[in-house]
């Protein structure tokens, strides 16, 4: 019994969390261009012009 | 200058279609010392700037086109709000928070269902409570706004037999925690609660992805004119911005931007978005023109008389507001079956209160029964259903290129009987055709290349893409200038080539060009409007589907005539937009479903008044705005397989009307026997989704 009052809160922190890092993610414009995203890698980043 | 000066503007750019032209298009775009930032968006073909307010609008446009891309800017002016992609974003906050409840309910009434009991199970009760009650109240907003609305008004729609189903669960979950009880619900309620707004979501990605590619289609959106001011200089200046007195110079190729008189130059002048009439018209000095017109030849100088909502096309939008009103008027099939379907779960759970208390249970244990009735007969996989089947036909139909506005087009789509089809622009490709360039021999076709790539002039495109499907090499021509009016002329082999106007006006209205060498006529190109490679095939299939189709034409008979009879159809010509409106109203009150397909202006009530409507890619964005759905490329099969979708996918959402009927059936009975626990609930909701859901994935290869 004594457990549960661990193991919850951390269970509830951690969904939580994921929730919270979901928000963040949607706030910072992560899912606005999904298919851009996939491409992105294959973008050469420029030379440092001088 | 300081960072906060910079202007942030968005322009629609449709030709992005690799990771190559991301990178030229944000490396590419700083390197002009005004843009200060570029970032592009892939998804939605748009380009984000910041640049210096000083920047012109032909200078931005310009730095596109350097880089080989066109871009046009999107809205009337800088850093426009887009709130329908806010509405999207809140929906997914909702599905993101009420999925989170939904997982962390269930894992403490898993604990419940195998045994906890006493303190513990108390425990558990409450935390669910405090998780449930929040989520509820943030998550559940969208169909309580949406419920109220609607008893506001007297109707009743999907959204209210949910938010009463939810509101009495939770009620009685929370007194069943608060006396001890064993039996709380609030793991159905927060599951009932994702699997819908898993639904709502879904439909308004589907609408949010089309608009993104309708916004990226409206090539005159923020259009505007160079003005001349009084020292003989032009600025650019946007559409709304323009003024009556204003003199726009109107290059070739251009469109006009609003109303006015001619008052320098003379050209010919393409009505055909505005009027459907296939001819260019000429305009000279004091001839009116106006907005949305296309100048084919020279440049003119348009005094304005008109701008803005002023324009001879605010007619037609005022004609198209009556018209849009009549398309309001249709119910979507989930709200038509929830007419239906409220009052029954309603009966049903009071009838299980009801019975349960004549037989002797208690009140406590008959609203108990009467809560799990309403839980398992909330609509869960009929708010699913719906929604699923049409975002993966809208997929589809997407990579076959048909752009869907949204769920209600595919289903009032499904129910067409009769098309009335457009001429010029929809049955025909709507730009004007090279006509016998494969009796040409190498050199001529060599030199015309030539020549036509130095000129942007509609005519000289329409060879430069008619001379593509040959393997020609541009001859070695020097000092090439361009006349604006009569043509191309440049040095060649020591002598002189020209393109231009034919010597002889022996060609009438058709539109023709002419090559010479040194003088000597060598060849003479007819250009004609030509029917869509397929348009037989796709008016004869959509006949077999039970579709008939006739065209209603703002052209001439004599232009109208030969389509018609090469493909069989029946023809009303020289109609005004109040005319097409007419015919389809009449159809209307015969009880004949009319889909509408055409591109132009004047087709801009027609298409908003149609039971379904579609138009091409390359129609005006009056006509682009105002159709359910939009087909690109030249190719006009596309309609018929959006018909056909259409009709697959209201065969899918029946089938799963059928398949949550018969959930139903099995369901109800032991809900009102009292043998429905919170276990057994969760149980039937997750499984009948997953059902609905499974069944509408079908409709993805549908389409080959």
């Amino acid at each position: 019994m004594n457990g549960l009052a661990f193991l919850i809160p951390i269970a509830l922190g951690l969904g939580l969390l994921g929730l919270a890092a979901f928000f963040w993610s949607l706030r910072k414009g992560q899912f606005d261009d999904l298919d851009g995203a996939a491409l992105r890698i294959f973008v050469e980043e420029e030379e440092e012009s001088v | 200058m300081s960072a906060a000066a910079l202007v942030e503007r968005d322009f629609a750019v449709p030709d992005i279609r690799c990771a190559g032209c991301i990178a030229k298009l944000e490396q590419g775009l700083v390197r002009d010392k005004r843009i200060a930032a570029a970032r592009v968006n892939f998804t939605e073909k748009r380009v984000h700037l910041s640049y210096m307010p000083d920047t012109d609008m032909p200078d931005l446009i310009g730095a596109f086109s350097t880089l080989g891309f066109e871009a046009h800017p999107i809205g009337n002016g800088p850093g426009e709000a887009d709130a329908e992609a806010e509405t999207s974003r809140e929906l997914l906050r909702a599905v993101a928070v009420s999925g989170f409840a939904m997982m962390n309910i269930m894992l403490l009434s898993v604990s419940v269902w195998s045994g906890a009991a006493g303190a513990t199970r108390d425990l558990f009760h409450w935390l669910s409570a405090a998780i449930a009650l929040p989520t509820v109240a943030y998550a559940g907003r969208p169909f309580f706004r949406s419920a109220w609305r609607a008893l506001r008004h007297g109707r009743t729609n999907m959204d209210v037999p949910i938010s009463i189903g939810v509101a009495l669960v939770c009620a009685i979950s929370l007194y069943e925690t608060a006396t001890g009880g064993a039996h709380a619900y609030f793991d159905g309620a927060t599951m009932l609660l994702f699997f819908l707004l898993c639904g709502r979501w879904l439909d308004s990605v589907m609408r949010d992805r089309a608009r993104g590619g309708v916004t990226a289609l409206l090539r005159n959106m923020g259009s505007g004119a160079t003005v001349l001011g009084d020292d003989g200089r032009g600025r650019w200046v946007d559409a709304t911005a323009l003024e009556p007195g204003m003199v726009m110079l109107v290059a070739a190729g251009e469109r006009l931007a609003a109303d006015g008189v001619v008052v320098g130059g003379a050209s010919q002048l393409d009505l055909s978005l505005l009027t459907g009439e296939s001819a260019p018209q000429p305009a000279q000095p004091d001839d009116s023109v106006h907005a949305g017109t296309l100048n084919l030849e020279a440049p003119i100088r348009v005094r304005v008389t008109a701008a803005g909502a002023d324009t001879a096309i605010a007619d037609i939008a005022r004609l198209m507001g009556e018209a849009a009103q009549g398309k309001s008027r249709y119910v979507r099939i989930a709200d038509r079956a929830a007419r239906l379907y409220a009052p029954a779960v309603h009966c049903l759970a009071l009838m299980a209160f009801a019975g349960w208390l004549v037989a002797g249970a208690g009140w406590h244990d008959s609203l108990l029964i009467a809560a799990a009735v309403l839980i398992i007969t909330c609509p869960c996989a009929l708010g699913l259903a719906v929604p699923a089947a049409q975002i993966v036909a809208a997929g589809a139909l997407m990579r076959a290129g048909v752009l869907v506005k949204d769920g209600s087009a595919l289903e009032r789509l499904a129910e067409v009987d009769l098309a009335f089809v457009d001429k010029t622009g929809t049955l025909t490709l709507g730009r004007p055709e090279a006509i016998g360039l494969d009796r040409l021999d190498t050199r001529a076709k060599s030199l015309i290349l030539a020549l036509s790539q130095a000129s942007r002039h509609p005519l000289s495109e329409a060879l430069t893409r008619g001379l593509q499907r040959y393997d020609v090499r541009p001859a070695e021509v020097t000092s090439v200038t361009e006349t604006p009016g009569f043509g191309i002329e440049a040095q060649w082999a020591g002598g002189i080539v020209t393109l231009g106007r034919p010597q002889r006006g022996e060609l009438g209205d058709a539109l023709a060009t002419e090559l010479s060498v040194d003088g000597k006529s060598v060849a003479t190109i007819r250009f004609a409007d030509r029917l869509r490679p397929d348009a037989a095939e796709a008016i004869g299939t959509l006949a077999r589907q039970g579709v008939e189709a006739m065209i209603l034409s703002g052209d001439r008979a004599e232009a109208v005539a030969p389509v018609a009879r090469q493909l069989g159809l029946t023809a009303q010509t020289g109609m005004s937009p109040q005319d097409k409106l007419d015919a389809i109203e009449r159809q209307a009150g015969l009880g004949r479903k009319v889909l509408m397909i055409g591109d132009g202006l004047n087709d801009g009530p027609a298409l908003a008044a149609g039971h379904a409507s579609i138009a091409p890619g390359s129609a005006s964005d009056v006509g682009k705005n105002a159709a359910d759905c939009i087909f690109l490329g030249d190719r006009m099969m596309p309609v018929v397989q959006a018909v056909q979708m259409a009709r697959r996918t209201q065969a899918v959402v029946r089938q799963n009307f059928l398949l949550a009927i018969g959930y139903n059936a099995v369901a109800v009975p032991l809900a009102f026997m009292g043998l429905v626990t919170p276990l057994v609930a969760a149980i039937a909701m997750s499984g009948s989704s997953l059902i609905v859901v499974g069944n509408a994935l079908r409709l993805k290869g549908a389409i080959r």
